[in-house]
């Protein structure tokens, strides 16, 4: 057993673990936040993937230990004060959703994307999302959201930025 | 997961220290992204005592520029930060286009080039915790007569597995070489040396790194001037996988004729497999129809499909017809 500390979804987080947990176990079965899923527990789906210092991880492939003083943000910190996070308000428009179980993963490693190239093509927000796994979508309107929220990180760019409208 | 006792050394040697000198991985495994680690210790393919992390060694996840052009690569580089280097988009395009293709971005932001080049087979005999192959030193290779579409063509037997790693077809054609760092001191390795066949004491390993040995850095020479280079890979889907098929292809030309090759081709073989007889048959030619026909058929010639893998026979053919074209227009 090992005491971690470590910053979840914007708060200290002190947590007792044993060596041999995952990042997942911890958020979910110590922290309680079940938004990340435990889909296939080994790599193949996405089902569970997290920010840690800002960058997707598959959290059942990390080793809580690893965390320990990093900032980890999950699905239930995606959203802030002001309501939903551009990508989860763009899923919600585009219908992007039937059961909804890779979603959290899904809009984690969405939200990566849309930070860092709101540029992104059809192609390279695939790849962006090669990870993530959904047996229900077809991922048709999973791609129409992201490209939504890419279109509207540019724009919130383009007004901090006083460009041209 | 079993239990299992995590330490943090802060020094390869500290690390070295604690890893097991007999091949008996109950003892203890090397932790660095746990990409494929992880996925070994849940099906309870290794079951050791202790893991032994190696984030614990500050620096080891550095990327030097020498002075003469060369490269050293850490072994905690990450699969990410090698993909979008700059100087390696520009000077070994092989290297960077291997790195790109691996997984996806969540396995690249944590995959390490040291964990990338050290994996385990992929193998579905192997990876399957029920069955006890050849691999995990049982009687008999399943693959052999089992199910075997993404097994070896080239250099297999008496096991067949493919090494999955995308990394080591790119820096075999690049002539890297590997450090590795044991109680007993450190030696050097080229990569192409570093990775065992099945009929030379390859089966329940992969490479000639020793139990208590840590591959610290893979250091890639300068390369002659003029250089192009590129890695194509083949998999069976759109989104993320290992290689089907894969070449690594380094060309130097000078009017229109080749004036030096390298050829390495990935998930074929249980290593990265070099084809030296093809490269002889590349230089001092046009990169024309005609050689590339005695190229490809050259690099193949040995090739000794299983009952559900000649496929992989036209497929590599293609590649590398592809990669000549690509790189000599
Ligand atoms: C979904 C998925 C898709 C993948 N796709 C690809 C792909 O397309 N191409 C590809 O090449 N790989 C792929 N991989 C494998 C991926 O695990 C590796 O690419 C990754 O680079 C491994 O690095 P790591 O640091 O996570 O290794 P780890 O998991 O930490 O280690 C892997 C192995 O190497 C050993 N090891 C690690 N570091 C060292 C060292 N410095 N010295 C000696 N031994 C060491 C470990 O003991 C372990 O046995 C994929 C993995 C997953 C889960
Ligand atoms: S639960 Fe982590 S990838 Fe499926
Ligand atoms: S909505 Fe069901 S798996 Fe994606």
């Amino acid at each position: 057993m090992r005491i971690l500390h470590f910053q979840l979804n914007g708060d200290d987080a002190e947590v007792a673990a044993p060596d041999h947990w995952t990042l997942l176990e911890v958020v979910r079965y110590r922290a309680g936040l079940t938004g990340s899923k435990q889909g296939c527990d080994k790599g193949d789906c996405g089902a569970c993937t997290v920010h840690v210092d800002g960058r997707s991880v598959l959290s059942c492939l990390t080793l809580a230990a690893d965390i320990d003083g990093r900032q980890v943000t999950t699905i239930e910190g995606l959203s802030n004060v002001d309501g939903l996070d551009v990508v989860q308000d763009c899923f919600d428009g585009a219908g992007a959703l039937q059961c909804g179980f890779c979603q959290p993963g899904m809009m984690m490693a969405a939200r990566q994307l849309v930070t860092e190239n709101p540029e992104a093509t059809r192609e390279e927000i695939k790849e962006a999302l090669a990870s993530n796994l959904c047996r229900c979508t077809g991922y048709t309107k999973i791609y129409q959201a992201v490209e939504e929220a890419c279109r509207r990180q540019r724009q919130c760019t383009t007004e901090r930025a006083g460009g041209a409208p | 997961m079993n239990t299992f006792d995590l330490q943090k050394p802060t020094s390869i040697e500290g690390a070295a220290a604690l890893l097991p000198t007999s091949s008996d991985s109950r003892q203890a495994v090397l932790l660095a992204g746990g990409q494929d680690l992880l996925g070994e210790l849940k099906d309870g393919l290794v079951e050791p005592e202790r893991v032994v992390n190696l984030k614990g060694v500050a620096g080891l996840d550095a990327m030097n520029w020498e002075a003469d052009g060369s490269l050293t690569l850490g072994a905690l580089v990450t699969l990410q930060s090698l993909a979008e280097e700059p100087r390696v988009l520009e000077e070994m395009a092989v290297l960077a286009e291997a790195a790109q293709q691996v997984g996806s971005p969540q396995i690249r932001s944590v995959g390490t080039v040291g964990g990338n080049l050290n994996q385990r087979p992929r193998c579905w005999y192997y990876r399957n915790a029920d069955s006890v192959c050849l691999k995990k030193g049982g009687t008999h290779c399943f693959a052999q007569l089992g199910e075997n579409k993404y097994n070896a063509i080239l250099g297999g037997g008496p096991t067949y597995i493919v090494h999955p790693s995308d990394l080591a077809p790119a820096l075999v054609a690049l002539g890297a070489s590997a450090v590795l760092v044991s109680p007993r001191g450190r030696r050097t390795v080229l990569l192409s040396e570093y990775y065992l066949l099945p009929a030379d004491d390859g089966i329940t390993r992969e490479t000639i790194r020793e139990p208590d040995e840590v591959l610290a850095s893979v250091h890639v020479p300068v390369q002659r001037q003029g250089m192009r280079s590129t890695y194509i890979k083949f998999r069976e889907r759109g989104s993320y996988d290992w290689a089907l098929s894969s070449v690594a292809l380094c060309l130097w030309m000078s009017d229109g004729m080749t004036t030096g090759a390298r050829l390495v081709l990935g998930g074929v073989a249980p290593t990265p497999w070099r084809c030296e007889s093809s490269e002889l048959l590349l230089v001092g030619h046009a990169v024309d129809e005609q050689t590339i026909r005695r190229v490809v058929d050259e690099a193949l010639r040995q090739a000794e499909p299983l009952s559900d893998n000649a496929y992989k026979v036209p497929l590599t053919k293609g590649l590398v017809t592809r990669a000549l074209q690509t790189l000599a227009s």
